[in-house]
């Protein structure tokens, strides 16, 4: 008998643009993806969540910010309270500070460049949901594409989260300004994840590296073992 | 009634818009320092008098308007 698919939602805002290649690069990872549309106060029977990259309400106040009241932020909310897991890429990311589930907040970049390249990243933490499939200090090569991804947090929260080891990817070179080079946070349980690049767009050596993959296929994975222990 | 909402970014967080906007000054003439860009938030609100309008509008800000952890507000009622 072969595994059983793990089943993990998509959440489709308007101005989600990265929800499809999210759903593709779940699926070609062997998981059953499922849209999660935004208006859904209830989510489906799921073992993940990734909020996709994008401009979500046209990105209006602040990134993140019009999202963070939509009817299945809500129900993300309660399904990550109840330790389920929940990975926020780029415009997720910023959704989930926004909403309180991640620490910090995305600001402009520093150079007011959008950014749209390769970038080299640090794996700080490897035993999380979110990245057992990697080694902590390998580097990882995933494209950033964002206006607003200078990761901040005052100095006093960047203490916290650096004793507490909530930073869990840093830019090995210099890519927005984020302060401690911080590319990717988790919350103190570690069941949720935001990170600014773009695992999904680097899931095949066809798209010019593969190191995406390591990240998704740990979610994968760990919703795999959720939907096995529920079983 | 009229509120104005007042956003700024907080003293000490980088504003890379104000320090574009400050260039741009100079490369017009201009002798200006300490630029920073914020933001302008009018609204009409319903309710009996001028405190319970700013009540109000400081629970908007505190929960959407404002980000606390970068933003600092101040609000204006008038009329």
């Amino acid at each position: 008998m072969g595994l059983p698919q793990p089943r993990i939602g998509v959440v489709v805002y308007p101005g989600s643009n990265d929800d499809h290649d999210a759903l593709w690069a779940l699926a070609a990872l062997d998981a059953e993806a499922i849209p999660v549309w935004h208006e859904q106060r209830e989510l489906p029977a799921l073992d993940a969540v990734v909020l996709p990259g994008g401009f979500s309400y046209g990105d209006y106040l602040r990134c993140g910010a019009i999202a963070r009241f939509s009817p299945a932020t809500a129900a993300v909310r309660e399904f990550a309270d109840a330790g389920g897991l929940v990975l926020g890429i780029c415009n997720g990311f910023q959704i989930l500070c926004e909403a309180g589930l991640l620490p910090g907040i995305l600001l402009e970049n520093e150079s007011l460049q959008f950014v749209c390249r390769d970038v080299r990243l640090t794996v700080e933490r490897d035993e999380l949901p979110f990245t057992a499939r990697c080694a902590a200090g390998q580097e990882l090569v995933i494209p950033v594409k964002h206006g607003d991804g200078r990761w901040f947090a005052p100095p006093q929260l960047l203490a916290q989260l650096e004793a507490g080891r909530q930073i869990v990817l840093r830019y090995a070179e210099p890519c927005n300004g984020s302060v401690g080079d911080v590319a990717g946070v988790c919350n103190e349980r570690g069941n949720v994840m935001g990170l600014m690049p773009h695992p999904e767009h680097a899931v095949d050596p066809l798209l010019g590296s593969a190191d995406g993959a390591l990240i998704l296929a740990s979610l994968v994975e760990a919703a795999r073992d959720r939907a096995v222990a529920l079983a | 009634m009229r509120a104005t909402v007042l956003v700024r970014p907080k003293p000490g967080i980088l504003d890379p818009q104000g320090e574009a906007v400050e260039t741009a000054l100079e490369h017009l003439g201009f002798t200006v320092s300490g630029a920073r860009v914020g933001k302008v938030i009018d609204l009409e609100v319903e309710a009996a008098d001028p405190a319970a309008v700013k009540a109000q509008v400081e629970q908007m800000c505190e929960r959407l308007l404002a980000n606390p952890l970068i933003e600092s507000y101040e609000i204006e009622v008038t009329g």
